[in-house]
């Protein structure tokens, strides 16, 4: 990396927060999706099965994970539409740090999931869930979400990379709902039969949502899942972080 | 050459099976404007990625402003400007959103840049229209903005894919008037074109360019020389004569080009004065009526027929 990695990482950063004040309706749309499928779920399934408060503190903690994964489409959309057009072309024409394009995007997108983590935090408090935990381990659950995030993001940015266009973007769309739903954020394991159960259990996102039910305190928490929370997103980052960086220095050669 | 701004040598390059450069080769001084001329599909494009980094050559020696575009890839980015086919640019941001953009990227530093885009705003007359997404602008501002973006850092070496493909004429004019006042502040152009008469106007040096390859090199003059002498055009005031009057030439009849719509032979001639007094007695004789008669240079798209053969022109078309 060179000198300017920083900088010109913060100037490609800027052109999202640029892109977010020009058209601030497609912000306001990927930060108000996660809140209606928390309400919805919430109300209508939890509501449905009566258990309304019990399954809300369960629900609340599983959907932060559930946003945090469902990250990746988003990430996905924005680098195969850069990759779309032309003015990816002048980026690599330029003497620009390498990589820059994609850290100033994961930034942006880290910067919005904060956002989208806050407001669905206070939408949750709004529905009656509460932390039990202490300010530490509350950090330490944001911190964990936001590291599944940051992985999720990489996986986004070379699958965009790799699938090339918008058009396949759809498959991967459709595909994140079962992989989603196929974790512990929505329905605990122990009522899936045993086989199910069990490939629940070793999703990644699982271990995030039950780390994090762990931190806060509240139902479906484990003690001990920290570790996995921590081990498998840095494991997704390490594959494919650097194969997307390689993937982008070497677009069309 | 030493004063070269751009050599290439060998450059090859493959795609699925099929060559887009088969050793092609050329030279372009510093301070001049090269032509690259060749129907779609010659390898232009291929040639202009090749050398402003963006595609690595399977094979060859390349070097833009005294670096090699593989080895030294940055010291290349750092010499050159690009306009490719389509607009390198942010469509939601403004004018200069990008420029100031581009100009941080190539680290100017954020007050430099910031004046360097005004400068290049009211260059290209777009200080009007700065704050608007450039998705709301015209093909022609487009095309000048991206024309300024590809000057930010006043380049030694500046590429010009085609750079007035699809544009009306005044927004050619507008490209052309750009590119004649970067020349003379020493920039070195390398231009594709579809367009003799872009090359024709433009260029000092011209490569024609087909299937890979450098087929002919040199000035406009002296390719036009290469396909043989002057032209003479005959326009009939009848068009039912032409066939009468294609057999009065003393010209072989597969060199005699005719165009019906515009009632008009055209035919090389070796020497001017006596072809000319030739025809007009021979036309006279045979009691066809001329309407205008006129010696002339070849075009060069004369050349390029002559060059690519008449069906593969007709391809490009």
């Amino acid at each position: 990396m060179s000198a300017y990695a920083l900088t010109d990482s913060w100037t490609m950063t800027r052109r999202e927060l640029a892109h977010w004040a020009r058209q601030p309706g497609r912000l306001v749309v990927g930060l108000v999706f996660p809140v209606m499928l928390l309400l919805m779920f919430a109300y209508l399934i939890g509501g449905g099965r009566g258990v309304t408060g019990q399954y809300r503190d369960y629900l609340v903690p599983g959907m932060l994970a559930l946003t945090m994964a469902f990250g990746l489409e988003g990430t996905m959309l924005a680098v195969t539409q850069d990759l779309e057009k032309g003015v990816i072309d002048r980026f690599r024409s330029l003497p620009m740090a390498n990589g820059a394009v994609l850290v100033g995007r994961s930034a942006a997108d880290m910067l919005q999931s904060a956002l989208g983590l806050a407001i669905l935090i206070g939408v949750g408090y709004a529905l009656g869930w509460r932390v039990h935990g202490s300010p530490a381990e509350f950090l330490g659950a944001v911190g964990l979400l936001l590291l599944l995030r940051f992985a999720m993001l990489w996986i986004g940015i070379h699958l965009a990379m790799v699938a090339g266009k918008p058009e396949l973007v759809q498959a991967v769309q459709i595909l994140v709902w079962p992989v989603g739903f196929l974790s512990n954020a929505l329905a605990t394991p122990k009522s899936m039969p045993g086989w199910l159960g069990t490939a629940v259990e070793w999703n990644p996102m699982s271990q995030t949502a039950t780390a994090v039910r762990d931190l806060l305190g509240g139902p479906g928490g484990e003690p001990g899942h920290v570790w996995a929370a921590v081990v498998w997103p840095l494991g997704l980052l390490a594959v494919f972080f650097p194969l997307a960086v390689r993937r982008f220095a070497r677009l069309s050669s | 050459m030493a004063d070269a701004a751009i050599t290439v040598d060998g450059a090859r390059k493959k795609y699925g099976g099929k060559h887009a450069l088969d050793g092609l080769g050329l030279t372009v001084a510093r301070g001049t404007v090269h032509g690259v001329l060749g129907p779609n599909g010659a390898g232009k494009t291929t040639l202009v990625r090749i050398l402003s980094t963006l595609l690595r050559p399977d094979a060859g020696r390349i070097e833009v402003a005294g670096h090699d575009v593989v080895t030294e890839a940055r010291a290349v980015r750092l010499r050159i400007g690009l306009l490719g086919q389509h607009a390198a640019l942010d469509e939601e941001l403004g004018g200069r959103q990008n420029l100031e953009m581009f100009g941080r990227l190539y680290h100017l530093g954020a007050r430099h840049a910031r004046v360097r885009a005004g400068e290049l705003l009211e260059r290209f007359g777009l200080a009007d229209a700065g704050r608007k997404p450039v998705r709301a602008y015209s093909g022609g501002m487009r095309r000048r903005l991206d024309l300024a973006a590809a000057l930010v850092r006043d380049p030694e070496v500046l590429f010009l894919d085609e750079p007035t493909t699809g544009l009306d004429p005044r927004g050619r004019a507008e490209v052309w008037a750009a590119v004649r006042s970067l020349v003379g502040g020493g920039t070195t152009v390398l231009l594709t074109t579809q367009y003799l008469e872009e090359a024709d106007q433009l260029a000092d040096r011209i490569s024609v360019v087909d299937a890979g390859r450098v087929i002919a090199d040199g000035t406009a003059d002296e390719l036009k020389a290469q396909t043989g002498g002057d032209r003479i055009d005959v326009v009939l005031r009848d068009a039912g004569q032409l066939g009468a009057a294609v057999a009065l030439l003393p010209v072989p009849k597969a060199e005699i080009s005719v165009d019906p719509d515009r009632r008009l032979l055209s035919a090389p001639v070796t020497d001017r004065m006596a072809a000319l007094s030739g025809v007009v007695r021979a036309l006279e004789e045979a009691g066809v009526e001329a309407e205008d008669i006129a010696l002339r240079r070849p075009t060069l798209d004369e050349v390029f027929l002559h060059l690519t053969g008449d069906q593969r022109v007709k391809e490009a078309a």
